[in-house]
């Protein structure tokens, strides 16, 4: 990001803006503070501060619940890890869980300090009653009972985590719509997401047989797959929910397109499998909640 | 081939119709867009001879998009139809299936634009030692990367949000692509510090540095003097 450019592109908006930000030196001495304490990647965020300072408008109320949820999901995504990576004996690919784990945390500290800097107040892990990583609703004895005992339970469910995170992102996007900090900001997580379900499908199949490709890859279905039966390819009939939806990952017609009635490398049409897999669909803020509470967890309030 | 285009031809426009009516950016709507973007932008949009530009507004972006699509599939279809040497089964099974979503992608934007479409783009891969593991699964990342950073970096211009969405679905399995090409290169190679920041963020990249790194494998040089 060129900080100049930007700044440039104000002008010709509000020719004001010098004015605005000049005289305020307190503004820019906290920017500068700010900058500081947290990475210099995180620039964007600062920038998005002196927005506000220059303005006196803090960020909407629904750009921090978009961000207050990515931070949900970000905290449910890095306990899990913390857990397995913290669990004797159960991790043997170090080399690809403690490198997710350390973005997952690092996602959990940059939307933390995103929030507080547009005037939020991020949620924390102590707004949740509990969170119960076997899917049992607290009791801690749901389907995915021994996920930090059984590496291979842990790994299906790492899975499901990485691929609803990408959808749970991608859903919010519209909401954030011509937003250049946040937006971008949300889908350079969101790639990252999807490079970490890339590598655990990647994993899962080469190391361990899982008959499972690095990108979700669907059945045909004659209705609106809302269950996600036809839409889940992980073979674990209890995660359905994570790939159906209103707009499940079996969607063959994008934008109004029917992919299927399009040329492909070998032939007139394009086949289901590259269909589906060439497109991930979106999960709604509704239906990503529905999969985790109360399954997984349970807020506070 | 030239039945192969007539056919494709009749999809294409019966596709943009549907496409641009659920989008609801009908031809008053791209009008209304290049006013809107030649309102606020100043910079050099004059067209360079010899170059393509993308245009501006929604429509310059998908066509921004659909260049890059059109040099990632024409570069897999060349990988699979002259494998490196003894390249293992699986690796051919990966690698058809990208080149598979990366031609469902080209003809997605092509279908989707029609007549708005910029031409078909002659790759130039000279460089590229299609006999080598090193050098396709290289490039190979190359692609991907510049991909992914390529959407993130030019979505926040993006003003209709079923465009949005439709480059958040693209891009989420362009950085599969990436993590896979990684991993094949070197185990655990999936986010990679050159790629994924300190704060755990994918880099993203304005379409002029994304355009300088595909034209060197583009015969038909691509601008987009509109996204500066």
């Amino acid at each position: 990001m060129n900080l100049f450019s930007i700044v440039e592109e104000i002008e010709k908006i509000d020719p004001e803006f010098n004015d605005r930000i000049s005289p305020r030196r307190d503004a820019i001495k906290n920017i500068t503070s700010f900058g500081s304490k947290v990475a210099v990647a995180a620039i964007p965020f600062a920038l998005g501060n002196l927005f506000k300072k220059a303005y006196g408008q803090t960020a909407s109320a629904s750009v921090i619940s978009v961000l207050n949820f990515a931070l949900t999901l970000e905290l449910l995504e890095a306990t899990f890890y913390n857990n397995g990576m913290n669990a004797s004996g159960l991790v043997t690919d170090t080399s690809y869980i403690a490198q997710i784990q350390a973005d997952e945390n690092k996602h959990v500290a940059f939307l933390t300090s995103a929030i507080s800097a547009a005037g939020g107040t991020p949620v924390t892990a102590s707004d949740f009653v509990y969170l119960d990583f076997t899917g049992g609703s607290g009791s801690m004895a749901g389907p995915f009972t021994g996920v930090f005992t059984n590496y291979q339970t842990f790994l299906a469910v790492a899975e499901t985590f990485e691929d609803t995170g990408v959808r749970a992102y991608k859903g919010q996007a519209p909401n954030l719509l011509g937003n250049q900090t946040y937006l971008t900001a949300a889908l350079d997580i969101h790639a990252v997401e999807a490079r970490h379900a890339s590598a655990i499908r990647y994993l899962r199949s080469s190391k361990y047989g899982a008959t499972v490709l690095p990108w979700i890859t669907s059945a045909a279905s004659g209705s609106t797959d809302t269950s996600g039966a036809a839409s889940n390819d992980t073979g674990v009939a209890a995660v359905n929910a994570n790939y159906g939806g209103a707009t499940p990952e079996n969607t063959t017609v994008q934008g109004g397109v029917n992919i299927l009635n399009l040329p492909s490398a070998t032939s007139s049409t394009t086949t289901v499998a590259a269909a589906t897999a060439a497109f991930d669909e979106p999960l709604t803020m509704a239906e990503v909640l529905a999969i985790l509470v109360p399954a997984f967890t349970k807020p506070t309030s | 081939m030239k039945t192969e285009t007539d056919l494709t031809n009749v999809n294409v426009n019966m596709a943009r119709r549907s496409f641009l009516r659920y989008a609801g950016a009908g031809v008053a709507g791209i009008g209304l867009l290049s006013v809107a973007s030649s309102c606020h932008k100043d910079h050099n949009v004059a067209p360079t001879a010899g170059v393509t530009d993308v245009g501006s507004g929604d429509i310059g972006i998908l066509n921004f998009a659909y260049a890059l699509e059109q040099l990632e599939a024409a570069f897999y279809l060349q990988v699979i139809a002259t494998p490196y040497a003894n390249m293992p089964s699986i690796e051919l099974a990966y690698l058809t299936d990208i080149r598979d979503h990366e031609v469902c992608h080209r003809e997605f934007f092509k279908a989707a634009l029609g007549t708005s479409a910029i031409k078909g783009l002659t790759p130039d891969f000279s460089k590229i030692d299609f006999t080598s593991r090193t050098s396709v699964l290289g490039v190979a990342k190359a692609f991907e990367d510049l991909g992914v950073t390529a959407y993130d970096g030019i979505a926040y211009n993006i003003q209709n949000a079923a465009y949005l969405s439709i480059a958040g679905s693209i891009v989420s399995v362009e950085a599969r692509h990436a993590a896979l090409i990684g991993n094949l290169i070197t185990q655990g190679n999936f986010v990679s510090s050159d790629q994924v920041d300190t704060n755990g963020l994918n880099i993203s990249n304005k379409p002029s540095v994304v355009l300088a790194g595909a034209n060197a494998y583009l015969k038909t040089k691509v601008s987009a003097n509109s996204f500066s």
